[in-house]
């Protein structure tokens, strides 16, 4: 019954979005006002199905319930209980059911707190967001439905891949895909504006909030799959330029672009058209993102011609929805006014720099991804795009953006004073040329590069002080008087400071992991010592333990450092028996932002077991970078001005209404 | 979803006992080739796996790529003599860092051409635009502009 229930749920979730996809937009041409609120109710309603379809799922999952293809293939009986609930979202059909519950919780977010948006201007916003709802209901009716039946249940489930088996899934792909589907708000916006014909300052504070929460939760999405990766993976290795990391990135960087323009686009009218490009391009990358992990073309275009049925249909959705709203922008950008004049030097331009820098990264990410597929296809030659490809693309333009992001927030707007800019930046200089000098006396060994990326980082740092310093007036001002004014600072202010700030501490973490990593490996006995970056990891012994739905190899290793007893870490290896497969679980020391981190490799008859002992200096600083950021983005947020479904005055929306 | 799929496929497809990347027996006892040997094994891919490199990859081709590689360095093939040899055993599929050669062109420039294409096209703009502009005069305000403006002003005098 719960089955059938939860499929019956997503059907009518279906037939809402479908009605939601035209009556408003008829009211919106007939100026109908209960045609257009339409929308509203429609879209709180399929939140409220696909919801129940999702909770249908769950329960099936938590209930062990395999009668359903979904829970036999993704679970056990034996499976703890937070797995079980996760264990939804670890395969293909569950996670697309999330994806698109996530859809409807932003359409009904909308539907709930748009009320300060013009009525026409929701009911397009709505209508768009149901047709990209309804070709996703579609492709999971059609090709991946989760509720799906087995003629003869087994008594037993498959249980889940054990790498999955983690916190990292309770966390990470909702996480990303609040981020990657947030992003379908400011593409509806767009289209909406687009299908109006009218864009202006206000159209962008109002998309502002929602691309900021998306930016938000992808940020940490990212940071938080990328932490997972480290500790579960068992080498150690945070970053791989993966395509299905590509595919997250992408979005990234293109919406952290697009949240730069909306600010020009709401402070000075400008960079209106690509705004909206880029409103579109960033969904466009996170259904593109989809397209890649979902349809199995990257594992390899083989495996994707062999069973192209979800491919395909996905496919045709991007080429719909890529396609369709290139053209209609085609068609109607040049109706768009540009507004709004700014010299080179000014705030304007230096976000249009970091527009063009981050586009440009991300077209670079793009075609790395997408170019062997490409000359494998077209030109029959396989070939590789990896990491060393990425990273000697990516640094020239990241130390270009860094260079220039703590110039950015001081340059006024319209016309800037880059002398004068320069000048009081001349602290934020010298701390990040100190920075250097300290790292390139001290350090021993490493590249050339590694100071002078830890003084970039520095300045960038010291350059996001110095704004909030010479707003607030430290320094010059008696403390009071700059206390005051700092509360008084818009909190977007402080937001902006606190994300620049982020980007610096996290280049800091990449370039110290990097650069200063000590490395051990070894097969070790019981009673061996390891020394490592001045820390001595004694082996004590191995240990088994059984575990709810695996075997676990436990190995205890004493650490101490100047003779000094620190802890005692547990590295272990663990064997599901259902799947036959194993994990390791890296054991991991935790000394300020450095850690210590073991992984065990295959024990030996004799008792001796491979051991890899890794010393990562900062390497927190890594992922503490993008929850500043993110945290920034929170602080801006918070931003009265920008405050999601802030009441606007009555006469703001009297004024607007006529000229539709 | 992103290192799960990888995950997916480095386990489901090879159903592999988990083990290290670089195991101990394979250290080369000369450090400074071993790190010769962990540089280049970071730069190939192991062909089994989904972009992973075989300094990364548990996969027993990895290891066997592994080894190959110091092998070579143990017979005294200089880096690029290495490379060469595993590209024309196994196609340029092998190598993480595509050559910059003639079908790699347009990958290589991408970034430089699209910074240089872009920087330029805007700057032009840019100028073109403030110039046009400071030459146009601003449109009057309306009527209506005007009574709202004034409205604005008289609250913020009063506040």
């Amino acid at each position: 019954m719960i089955a059938e229930s939860g499929h019956y749920a997503l059907v009518l979730a279906l037939g809402l979005a479908l009605i939601q996809s035209i009556v408003p937009l008829i009211g919106a041409r007939l100026r109908d006002d209960a045609l257009m609120n339409v929308a509203r109710s429609t879209a709180l309603a399929q939140l409220l199905f696909v919801g129940a379809a999702f909770i249908a799922l769950v329960t099936l999952h938590v209930n062990s319930d395999f009668s359903v293809a979904n829970v036999y293939e993704n679970s056990h009986s034996m499976k703890p209980l937070l797995y079980k609930i996760t264990g939804v979202w670890g395969n293909h059909e569950g996670s697309m059911l999330l994806w698109v519950l996530i859809l409807a919780l932003f359409g009904g977010l909308v539907a709930a707190f748009g009320n300060n948006l013009p009525l026409s201007l929701r009911a397009h916003v709505l209508a768009v967001q149901a047709w990209i709802a309804s070709a996703f209901y579609l492709f999971i009716l059609v090709t991946s439905n989760p509720f799906l039946r087995i003629a003869n249940p087994p008594i037993e489930g498959r249980d889940l891949n054990p790498v999955l088996q983690d916190i990292g899934l309770a966390v990470h792909p909702p996480m990303l895909y609040l981020g990657y589907v947030g992003f379908s708000i400011s593409f509806s916006f767009a289209i909406a504006a687009l299908l109006e014909g009218r864009i202006d300052a206000a159209w962008a504070r109002w998309v502002r909030p929602w691309t900021l929460v998306a930016w938000i939760f992808l940020t940490l999405g990212i940071a938080m799959g990328s932490y997972w990766a480290y500790y579960e993976l068992g080498w150690g290795g945070w970053w791989f330029w993966d395509p299905v990391e590509n595919a997250s990135l992408m979005p990234w960087l293109a919406g952290t672009a697009l949240l730069h323009s909306a600010l020009v686009m709401e402070k000075r009218n400008a960079l209106k058209v690509w705004t909206i490009l880029l409103s579109i391009l960033t969904f466009s990358l996170s259904l593109l993102g989809t397209f890649l992990v979902r349809s199995g073309v990257i594992t390899s275009v083989h495996a994707f011609a062999t069973d192209p049925t979800r491919g395909v249909f996905i496919l045709l959705i991007l080429c719909l929805f890529i396609g369709g709203s290139l053209s209609l922008f085609a068609g109607r950008a040049t109706s768009l006014k540009q507004g709004g004049l700014f010299a080179p030097i000014s705030r304007e331009g230096a976000l249009v720099l970091n527009n063009l820098l981050l586009t440009v990264a991300c077209a670079v990410v793009l075609f790395g991804t997408l170019y062997p597929l490409a000359m494998e296809m077209l030109a029959d030659f396989k070939m590789s795009v990896g990491a060393p490809f990425y990273n000697l693309t990516f640094a020239p333009l990241f130390t270009l953006l860094l260079l220039a992001v703590p110039f950015g927030p001081l340059l006024a707007w319209k016309r800037g004073d880059l002398l004068g800019v320069t000048q009081r930046l001349l602290a934020a200089g010298v701390a990040g040329l100190v920075a250097v000098a300290i790292v390139w006396g001290w350090a021993s060994g490493g590249s050339t590069l590694a100071p002078l990326a830890i003084g970039l980082g520095i300045f960038v740092i010291a350059g996001a002080v110095t704004d909030i310093v010479e707003r607030t007036g430290f320094v010059r001002l008696p403390f009071a008087t700059a206390l005051h004014r700092a509360r008084g600072l818009p909190r977007s202010a402080w937001g902006s400071a606190f994300a620049h700030a982020g980007l610096g501490v996290a280049l800091i973490g990449i370039v110290c992991e990097t650069t200063w990593n000590s490395e051990y490996i070894a097969t070790m006995k019981q009673n061996d010592v390891a020394h490592v970056a001045g820390y001595d990891v004694k082996l004590d012994g191995l240990f088994q333990r059984q575990g709810p739905n695996f075997h676990e190899m436990i190995a205890e290793f004493n650490v101490s450092h100047d003779g000094e007893k620190l802890s005692v870490m547990t590295p272990s290896k663990r064997s599901f028996t259902t799947r036959g497969s194993s994990t390791t679980e890296a054991a991991l020391l935790t000394r300020g932002a450095s850690q210590l981190y073991i992984s065990l490799g295959d024990a030996t008859a004799e008792g001796a077991i491979a051991v890899r002992i890794y010393h990562k200096p900062l390497v927190l600083l890594i992922w503490w970078g993008p929850v500043l950021m993110a945290f920034g983005g929170v602080l801006s947020l918070s931003d009265r001005r920008l405050r999601v479904g802030a009441p606007k005055p009555a006469r703001a929306k009297q004024r607007l209404q006529p000229a539709e | 979803m992103r290192r799960m799929m990888v995950a997916f496929v480095a386990l489901m497809l090879l159903a592999l006992p988990a083990a290290h990347a670089v195991q101990p027996d394979e250290i080369m006892s000369d450090p400074a080739k071993e790190s010769r040997a962990r540089d280049l094994s970071r730069e190939l891919r192991c062909m089994v796996c989904q972009n992973q490199s075989i300094d990364d990859s548990d996969a027993p081709l990895a290891r066997d790529l592994r080894l190959l590689v110091r092998e070579r360095i143990a017979a005294g093939d200089s880096n690029s003599q290495v490379l060469d040899f595993l590209v024309a055993r196994y196609g340029e599929f092998v190598l993480l860092k595509p050559r910059f050669e003639r079908q790699n062109m347009l990958l290589w420039l991408l970034a430089p051409l699209l910074l240089i294409g872009g920087g330029l096209a805007l700057w032009l703009q840019i100028r073109r635009r403030s110039r046009n502009g400071a030459d146009v005069p601003a449109p009057p305000l309306t009527p209506d502009e005007e009574a709202r403006l004034a409205a604005l002003m008289a609250d913020e005098a009063k506040s």
